[in-house]
């Protein structure tokens, strides 16, 4: 029985696998105190516990035997899932990653966003709000039926926010200003995507993947087909859970 | 500690943000420095340095003035400090890496501007810099737009003679360049009331070459696995020489030196050996800015050198000891300075071919690029290391980034994973 845990600055995720297969799932909130939260989702005896995510160093101080960033917990856990996958796309709660693999499924270069929260969980999460959907899922589906033909320009959260208030007080549907707002995320991705120099199979976790909307601009965008993994946000977690694995089997 | 405060206040110092400054000083100095493993015994001195910073070492300046000698600043390794000492003045570099002073700067420059430049008006416009209030006259230099820009505005407070360098090394170039030379030579001689001579200024040639010898040396021996010393002790040796006593600076690294080899004979480092292996490069990492290098060997890598302006940039090549006479030990000397891979240079191919040396040599697995902020030749120069690395499939992180923490976890993310690719 080997745990993974990936705590984010949205989510924590919780994967236990046992003989390459996976036994155990869960998610939580990360909530005021990640730690504790972290440590309610352990439930059982585990032979070892890898860390990732931003809170990684202080769930090694507490509990787990060693860390591993999110960049390598990604994407060992996509390659599981998709062993001939080249590139990963990871957008979480305030980061945005392109991972590009080799052909046996190593690490071969990365990028990050910067420090800003653009393009990524958390500004979606802000225009949902500022254009009063109750939900996420609420957004998308909105979004998704929304048409094309304004743009957002900011990509800076706090200003993309006072343009989409903007836009709404100029009476442009609410629909057509959440479409304009996903694409704005998706043309960041697929500018890092492109600044790389990315190669399919492209596969996208983290938590945005959920979004269907986004899923399909991107797809638009860059011409090739995206895959998603069953559980996107648990992704990071399934990786930590090998990446323990292997850990005991070299030593 | 003596009490300096006396010797502070008759500097003029602003003793209210003076002190808040040294307050945050010691408790990043003990997690970053006194934290590490098996450090080597001849560190002591630069401990000592360090913590003595504001006190002894200004004292020591203040003793020279009082002896009649005059302080010259110096924001750039451009800047020949031979010339100086020629004149029998103390040179002493000024750039400062701590954001200080932030109100009082953004009222003379822009918001966003490199975080160098604003630290060092900041320190002059908040008076917390004895360095700075113990100079006579400062020297600034073209390297940069922006320090060109910014040295207008810092005559107001202070005097500044300005050495222009040039942008490309052609022959105009360097017939430019030593006129340039010549001309410092005669401003020193006048501030300092010192005529330099064909002998003094050889003396000075010596003096600190044997300086630069010392810190080739100790470069010579980061070649060796295990690391017999780490990259952040390293990085802080270097940032010292620019303002240390260069006999009693040249002593004590040379006495380091021999306390390494005696390690690397032992097989011991302050790592582990395989421990991966890294070379920084990119802009000058002014005291006390250690962020990133802490950043990287907290996080499973040693870093075996700095192609930085506060590392082999700065002592890399000597000053050719043959001139017989001043003009021609002035010549020797500007072509010494003319030799730095400065990114202000177009085009720089030096550095290029410099940093494919530096990751044969030093049997390094991988660079890390590191501009600060709104720093156009180094943030733009990335691109050429980049082409220049990849065609020789060595991996590169690049990272742009300030004197503020706030970015601390991001780049440790980036820095681990970029150890764990490497692994």
């Amino acid at each position: 029985m080997y745990a993974g845990i990936d705590i984010g600055s949205r989510t924590i995720g919780f994967v236990v696998v046992s003989g390459g297969q996976v036994t155990y799932s869960s998610i939580a909130d990360t909530g005021f105190e990640p730690l504790n939260t972290a440590k309610n989702l352990l439930t059982g005896k585990y032979n070892r516990i890898v860390a990732t995510g931003y809170g990684r160093h202080a769930a090694r101080s507490a509990f787990a035997h060693r860390v591993v960033t999110e960049i390598k917990a990604h994407a060992m856990g996509a390659v599981h899932i998709f062993p001939s996958a080249r590139t990963i796309l990871d957008i979480g709660g305030q980061d945005t990653k392109v991972i590009l693999l080799n052909e046996h499924g190593a690490v071969i270069d990365f990028q990050m966003n910067d420090r800003c929260s653009a393009g990524t969980g958390k500004f979606l999460e802000v225009m949902a709000a500022a254009l009063g959907y109750p939900g996420i899922e609420d957004f998308n589906a909105a979004a998704l039926a929304g048409d094309n033909g304004i743009k957002i320009s900011n990509m800076c959260t706090v200003f993309a926010e006072s343009e989409a208030v903007s836009l709404l007080h100029r009476g442009i549907p609410r629909e057509d200003i959440a479409r304009a707002l996903h694409a704005s995320v998706v043309e960041r991705t697929a500018g890092m995507l492109r600044r790389i120099g990315f190669n399919p199979p492209l596969v996208f976790t983290g938590g945005v993947a959920n979004n269907g909307c986004i899923i399909t601009l991107l797809e638009e965008k860059l011409g090739t087909e995206v895959l998603i993994p069953p559980d996107p946000q648990l992704v990071g977690a399934l990786g930590a859970a090998l990446a323990a694995q292997n850990d005991s089997a070299v030593g | 500690m003596n009490n300096y405060q006396e010797m502070w206040r008759t500097l003029g110092l602003n003793m209210e943000a003076h002190d808040q400054l040294l307050q945050v000083l010691p408790p990043t100095y003990h997690d970053v420095y006194l934290t590490q493993a098996n450090r080597p015994q001849g560190m002591e001195y630069f401990d000592f340095v360090v913590n003595e910073i504001h006190g002894l070492r200004i004292q020591e300046l203040q003793e020279h003035k009082k002896a009649g000698g005059k302080v010259i600043g110096a924001f750039c390794v451009f800047v020949p400090e031979e010339i100086v000492r020629a004149a029998g003045g103390i040179c002493i570099g000024l750039c400062s890496g701590v954001e200080i002073g932030t109100a009082e700067t953004e009222k003379v420059l822009p918001r966003n501007i490199c975080p160098l430049i604003k630290s060092f008006m900041g320190f002059k416009l908040g008076k917390v810099c004895p360095y700075f209030e113990s100079c006579d006259i400062v020297v600034g230099e073209t390297t940069c737009d922006g320090k060109k820009k910014a040295f207008e505005i810092l005559n107001d407070y202070i005097p500044v003679h300005v050495m222009e360098t040039p942008h490309m090394k052609k022959n105009r170039d360097r017939r430019l360049w030593l006129e340039e030379v010549r001309d410092f030579a005669r401003v020193v001689e006048k501030a300092t009331g010192h005529t330099i001579t064909a002998d003094n200024l050889a003396k000075a040639v010596q003096e600190v070459n044997n300086k630069r010898r010392a810190l080739q040396r100790l470069a010579e021996l980061r070649k060796q696995d295990p690391a017999p010393i780490s990259g952040k002790d390293s990085l802080l040796i270097e940032q010292i020489a620019m303002y240390d006593d260069v006999a009693r600076f040249t002593a004590k690294v040379n006495a380091l030196c021999d306390e390494l080899e005696e390690k690397i004979k032992a097989g011991q480092g302050v790592f582990p050996r395989k421990t991966p292996r890294v070379i920084v490069t990119g802009t000058p990492m002014a005291i006390p800015n250690w962020k990133v290098p802490h950043i990287i060997e907290s996080s499973g890598a040693v870093i075996v050198a700095e192609e930085l302006c506060t590392g082999l940039r700065y002592f890399e090549n000597e000053v050719a000891e043959d001139g017989q006479t001043k003009d021609g030990l002035l010549e020797n000397l500007a072509a010494r300075y003319l030799g730095i891979n400065c990114a202000v240079f177009t085009p720089n191919t030096g550095r290029m071919d410099r940093l494919l040396q530096l990751v044969e040599d030093y049997h390094a697995d991988g660079v890390i690029h590191c501009a600060l902020s709104f720093c156009d030749p180094y943030a733009v120069e990335a691109n050429r290391v980049e082409k220049t690395l990849k065609q020789h499939n060595i991996p590169l992180l690049k990272i742009e980034t300030g004197y503020d923490q706030e970015d601390s976890g991001q780049l440790k993310t980036r820095v681990e994973a970029f150890i764990e690719m490497l692994g």
